[in-house]
C-alpha cells in the first residue's frame, strides 16, 4: 500500500513542519510514501464563500493528483473533511462526481490514519512539556475525530496532557470568516485563549494547523511565550 | 451592503468587545451545559432518541397537508375555529376581528416567538387592544421596549439590578435586590391581570394531527392561565409545528426540556383541543388556532434544507453556538437568532437582504451535533451561501475566487508563491495591523506566522530529488 | 369575519412536497431506531410497583415538590390539617371527587367548589387548590389532570399552593403510559389535559431558579397507600 500525502495549501506555505513530521512517521512506520506535486489547494476557501464553480475547478487538480492514489492521508481536519466530507456534494451530479466519491472514500486524516488504519499506538516519541489538545472542529464533527490524537499523544514520554474547559469550542478562525468577521473571530479566540491559559499548559497541541494559526497569532500579539505544535511535529520527536 | 448586514457588522462589533457581556452570558450558560449533560446521560440513548424524534417530525413536514387537515377536523369538532393565514397581515386581521366580535378590551400574552415573528402585539396595540406579556422574561422586555434577547430566555442579557430598576421606572415598585423579590413583583402584577383579560393569545410548540390538540411547554405557569381564564382563546400556530401522533410527544417533549433547559421535564405541558364543553366550569368560551405560514411553504419548497422545519424552538443550538454567544441575540436584528435562524432568515425574509446570517459563522457544527431533531444547520448555512451567490455574485469577490481557481490551477506558478513568502514577509511584519497593511483583517488583531525556510513541496524536491 | 387562505397554502405545500427531501436522519445510526417505540430510548422506567414509587419520589422531590405517603384516608386528614394550621389557610378551593370528599370534610374550613359556575376573582383568593388528578408518573415525577380530574382548568394553577391527593394506584412508568391510561379512561383525549411536574418555576433571571412564577409556588402530593 503507498500512502499518499495530502499537504494543504497553508501548511506547505507557512506550517511545512507538520507535513515534514508526518513523512518522517510514516516512514518510520516502514511506509512507502510519495507526494503527487502537482497538488495545490483544496478548494475550500471557494467552497466556503459560496463560489462553488470556482471550488470545483480547484477540486478538479485534487481529483487528478490523487486519481491513483492507493490511500490519501492527509494532515489537516478542515482540509481531511473537504475531500471526504465535501466533495462528494461539491461534484454532485457534476461529471467527475464518481471520482469525487472514490477520493473521498480513500481519504484519511493523519490520526484517524495511525490509529485506525495502521493500528499504532506508540511511535517511541518524546516531549517534556505540559501541553493540551484543541479539536480542530472539522475534524471533530465532520470527520469524528476525538479518541485517537490522544490515545497517540498517551504514549509521548514526558508529555503531560491537560483537558481545557473549552477544548471543543471552535477557536474562530473559520477559514474566510476570519477575514470576514474579524471581530466575532478575535472574541471567538479570546474564548479559547483564555481556556488554555486556565490549564497552565506551556504547548498547545492540534491537529489543524489553522486553528494554530488563529491561536498562536493571538498568544503573540498578547506577547505570550507560550508555543504550539502540531500534533504530527510532537509525534516525530523520535 | 444592505441595510441589515451593516446593522449586524455595527451591533456585532459592538458587542463582541463588550467583556462584561461576554462573561454574563459564559456565566448564564455554564450551569445549562452542567445539567443538560447529566440529564441527557440518564437517557437509554440520546442519540437514539434524537433519530426518533427527527423521523416523527421528517414525517410530518413531509405530509404537511395531510397532518394539517387531520389536525383542522379534529379541532373543528370540538367547535375549535381553525383560520390559515398565508401571513402575518392575514393572522393579525383576523385575530383583531375576533378581538372586536368578542368586545375585548384586554389581551394577556403567553410567549409565542410566532406571534413575535409577525409583530402580533404591536398590531393589536394599533388596533386600540391593551397588550400585556405573561411571560416574565418577556414581560420585562416588554417594559424595556427591546425584543427578547433569546428564543427561550428572552431576559437572559439583563442583571437583577437593570430589572429592578425597568420595574421601579414602569412599576412604580420598591427596589429589589434579588430574583425572587423581583419575580414576585411581576406575579402580583399579573394576577389581576390573568383575571381581568377578556382574550389570551398563545403561540404553541406542537400541533397533535392525531387527536387535534396544541401542546404548550412552559416553566411559570403564564400560559395555562392565559388559556384559561380569559373567555376568548386565540393560538397562533406555525404549520410546521404538526406532529403525527399523540405518542411523538412522549419522547419530543422530554428531549425539548432536556436540550433547551437541561431539565427532565419542563413543568407545565399542556394540550388543549377545544373550548369549554358542556360540563366544564372553567376554560375559554371561544377557541381560535390561527394557522400561518408566512414563507414556511417556501422553506418547505426547498427539499435540501426542508428539515428546517423540523425545528422544535428548544434554543439548544443558541446555547451551544460560539458566535451567539459573543454576539448576542439582538445583534441577529430579527425574531429567530442563532444558527436557526441563520439558517430560516434568509428564507422567510429574503435571501439578499439577510445572507449575512448565513455567512457570519465559522461553520463549527456545534449546532447541528446539540439538534434534538438532527437538523443539518451548518451545512445549511454553506447551502444558502452558495445560493446566495449564485443569484447575486459579489461584484468584486467574484473576479479574486476567479483568480484564486486560475492560480490554484497552475502548480508551477503556485510553487513561485513560497519565496515570494519569504521575501515580503519581513515587510509586512513591519506594517502589520496598519490601515495600508494588506492583511490587515487579520493583523488587526493578531500576528501572521513567519514564513518558514523552506515549503513542504521545496523540502519534498530538496530530499526526494537526491534519490 | 375575513376569508382564510386554506386552499392557497394546501396548494403551496402539495407543490413543495412534489420533491422528496433526503432522509438525513437515517444516517450515522439512525436508521436503527426505527424498529424500536421512542420511549426505549428515554430514562430508563423500572418494573417493580415499589420501585415506581420511589423514582416517582426521588424525581419529584427533585423539582421540589412535597411528596407525602399516607396510610390510609384519616392520614390525609391529618395532614390537611396540620397544612392547614401551619399555612393559615383562610379559604380553600377544592372539587368533588372519590379521594377528597371526606377530607375536605374533616377539614371544615369553608370551600369554593369549582363543581359549579364559581367568580375567577374568588378563586383567585383562595389560599390552597385541593385536586384529583388522572395519573402520576414515575420517569418525569409529575402528574397529568384533565377538567374531570381535577375540577376543571384554573383550580390546579391559580391558588398558590396546590395539593393533589391521588393513590399508588394511579402511577404509570412514562407519558405513553399516562396517554393510554387517559384515552382508557376517557375513551379519548379530553379538550383539555395538563402535565404539571413540579411548582411554578422560572429562570428568566439571571438563569436563578425561583418557585411560584405564576402558578403554585407549592405542590404537594398526597400519596395513599391503600387502595
Amino acid at each position: 500500500m503507498k500512502i499518499s500525502l495530502f499537504i494543504p495549501c497553508f501548511i506547505d506555505q507557512y506550517y511545512p513542519g507538520a507535513g515534514i513530521g508526518a513523512v518522517k512517521i510514516l516512514e518510520k512506520l516502514g511506509q512507502e510514501v510519495v507526494y503527487p506535486e502537482s497538488q495545490t489547494c483544496c478548494g475550500q476557501p471557494a467552497f466556503n464563500s459560496g463560489y462553488w464553480d470556482e471550488a470545483r475547478a480547484v477540486a478538479e487538480t485534487m481529483l487528478d493528483a490523487f486519481r491513483d492514489a492507493d490511500v490519501v492521508v492527509g494532515v489537516s481536519g478542515s482540509c481531511g473533511a473537504m475531500l471526504k466530507v465535501f466533495y462528494p456534494e461539491l461534484f454532485h451530479g457534476q461529471p467527475r462526481e464518481a471520482e469525487a466519491k472514490a477520493l473521498a472514500e480513500k481519504t484519511h486524516e493523519f490520526s484517524s490514519f495511525l490509529v485506525n488504519v495502521l493500528e499504532v499506538g506508540d511511535l517511541g516519541a518524546s516531549l517534556p512539556a505540559k501541553a493540551t489538545f484543541h479539536d480542530g472542529c472539522h475534524g471533530l464533527r465532520e470527520l469524528g475525530i476525538k479518541r485517537e490524537p490522544r490515545e497517540l499523544l498517551r504514549h509521548v514520554r514526558g508529555l503531560e496532557l491537560v483537558e481545557m474547559g473549552e477544548a471543543e469550542t471552535c477557536c474562530g478562525f473559520g477559514g474566510t470568516f476570519s477575514v470576514k468577521f474579524p471581530e466575532i473571530s478575535t472574541a471567538m479566540g479570546e474564548v479559547k485563549c483564555a481556556s488554555i491559559l486556565e490549564t497552565g499548559a506551556d504547548l498547545i497541541i492540534s491537529n489543524d494547523s489553522s486553528c494554530l494559526m488563529q491561536i498562536q497569532g493571538l498568544f503573540d500579539r498578547q506577547g505570550n511565550k507560550i508555543r504550539s505544535m502540531h500534533l504530527a511535529e510532537v509525534l516525530a520527536n523520535f | 451592503m444592505p441595510a441589515e448586514a451593516a446593522q449586524f457588522h455595527h451591533d456585532a462589533e459592538r458587542l463582541t468587545h463588550d467583556l462584561r457581556h461576554r462573561s454574563l452570558i459564559q456565566k448564564a450558560l455554564g450551569g445549562y451545559y452542567v445539567k443538560r449533560d447529566e440529564q441527557k446521560a440518564k437517557y437509554t440513548s440520546w442519540q437514539m432518541a434524537r433519530a426518533s424524534a427527527a423521523a416523527a417530525k421528517y414525517e410530518a413536514v413531509n405530509h404537511l397537508d395531510t397532518y394539517l387537515l387531520e389536525f383542522t377536523a379534529k379541532l373543528e369538532a370540538r367547535g375549535t375555529k381553525v383560520f390559515w393565514a398565508a401571513d402575518g397581515a392575514e393572522a393579525a386581521a383576523y385575530i383583531a376581528s375576533v378581538a372586536r366580535e368578542a368586545e375585548v378590551k384586554r389581551i394577556i400574552k403567553s410567549k409565542t416567538m410566532t406571534g413575535e415573528e409577525i409583530h402580533l402585539g404591536q398590531a393589536l396595540e394599533k388596533a386600540g387592544l391593551e397588550v400585556v406579556e405573561s411571560d416574565l422574561g418577556e414581560f420585562i422586555v416588554q417594559l424595556r421596549e427591546e425584543p427578547p434577547y433569546h428564543i427561550v430566555f428572552p431576559s437572559m442579557h439583563l442583571t437583577r439590578g437593570e430589572i429592578s430598576e425597568t420595574f421601579e421606572k414602569m412599576l412604580g415598585s420598591a427596589p429589589a435586590d434579588t430574583p425572587e423579590e423581583l419575580t414576585m413583583i411581576a406575579r402580583d402584577v399579573m394576577r389581576m391581570k390573568y383575571c381581568q383579560a377578556d382574550m389570551g393569545i398563545s403561540g404553541a410548540n406542537f400541533a397533535v394531527a392525531e387527536t387535534g390538540h396544541i401542546s404548550i411547554t412552559e416553566n411559570e405557569g403564564n400560559a395555562r392561565l392565559s388559556t384559561t381564564l380569559p373567555k376568548v382563546l386565540v393560538s397562533i400556530v406555525g404549520i410546521e409545528k404538526v406532529v403525527p401522533k399523540l405518542d411523538d410527544l412522549a419522547v419530543l417533549l422530554p428531549m425539548l426540556a432536556t436540550a433547551g433547559a437541561g431539565q427532565n421535564m419542563t413543568c407545565y405541558n399542556t394540550l388543549l383541543g377545544g373550548p369549554r364543553e358542556p360540563g366544564e366550569t372553567d376554560g375559554p368560551e371561544e377557541f381560535h388556532v390561527v394557522l400561518l405560514d408566512n414563507r414556511r411553504t417556501a422553506l418547505l419548497a426547498d427539499a435540501e434544507q426542508r428539515d428546517a422545519l423540523h425545528c422544535i424552538r428548544c434554543g439548544a443550538c443558541l446555547n451551544v453556538c460560539p458566535i451567539f454567544k459573543n454576539i448576542g441575540g439582538h445583534s441577529y436584528g430579527t425574531t429567530y437568532q442563532g444558527p436557526i435562524g441563520s439558517v430560516i432568515t434568509p428564507h422567510l425574509r429574503g435571501l439578499q437582504s439577510w445572507k449575512h446570517l448565513s455567512f457570519s459563522s465559522s461553520l463549527c457544527g456545534a449546532c447541528s451535533e446539540a439538534c434534538p431533531v438532527k437538523i443539518d444547520l451548518h451545512h445549511h448555512l454553506l447551502q444558502n451561501r452558495r445560493n446566495a451567490i449564485a443569484q447575486r455574485p459579489v461584484w468584486w469577490e467574484k473576479p479574486i475566487f476567479i483568480g484564486f481557481a486560475w492560480f490554484m490551477r497552475r502548480p508551477a506558478l503556485y510553487r513561485m508563491a513560497a519565496p515570494m513568502l519569504r521575501l515580503g514577509g519581513p515587510i509586512l511584519h513591519a506594517i502589520r495591523g496598519k490601515f495600508f497593511d494588506p492583511a490587515r483583517l487579520w493583523t488587526g488583531t493578531r500576528d501572521l506566522p513567519p514564513a518558514p525556510a523552506q515549503s513542504f513541496k521545496e523540502f519534498w524536491r530538496a530530499r526526494y530529488a537526491k534519490r | 369575519m375575513p376569508n382564510d387562505s386554506r386552499e392557497k397554502i394546501l396548494r403551496r405545500i402539495r407543490e413543495a412536497l412534489s420533491v422528496t427531501a433526503p432522509a438525513r436522519h437515517l444516517a450515522h445510526g439512525g436508521d436503527q431506531a426505527a424498529g424500536h417505540p421512542p420511549q426505549d430510548w428515554l430514562p430508563d422506567v423500572p418494573e417493580s410497583p415499589d420501585a415506581l414509587v420511589a423514582l416517582f419520589e426521588k424525581n419529584s422531590r427533585d423539582l421540589k415538590t412535597d411528596v407525602r405517603r399516607c396510610a390510609d384516608p384519616a392520614a390525609v386528614a391529618a395532614e390537611l390539617a396540620t397544612l392547614a394550621r401551619e399555612e393559615g389557610w383562610k379559604s380553600v378551593a377544592s372539587h368533588h371527587f372519590a379521594l377528597g370528599d371526606d377530607a375536605m370534610r374533616s377539614l371544615g374550613l369553608p370551600a369554593l367548589l369549582t363543581d359549579a359556575p364559581y367568580e375567577k376573582a374568588a378563586l383567585e383568593r383562595c389560599d390552597v387548590g385541593i385536586s384529583g388528578c388522572d395519573v402520576l408518573v414515575a420517569q418525569t415525577g409529575g402528574i397529568v389532570v384533565t377538567s374531570a380530574s381535577a375540577g376543571g382548568r384554573a383550580l390546579s394553577v391559580l391558588p398558590p399552593h396546590h395539593i393533589v391527593i391521588a393513590t399508588r394506584r394511579q402511577l404509570v412508568g412514562d407519558l405513553s403510559d399516562a396517554f393510554d391510561a387517559v384515552r382508557a379512561a376517557y375513551g379519548s383525549i379530553p379538550s383539555f389535559l395538563s402535565f404539571i411536574t413540579g411548582p411554578s418555576r422560572t429562570g428568566d433571571i439571571e438563569r436563578i431558579l425561583v418557585l411560584g412564577a405564576h402558578g403554585p409556588k407549592k405542590l404537594t402530593v398526597l400519596l395513599l397507600e391503600t387502595p
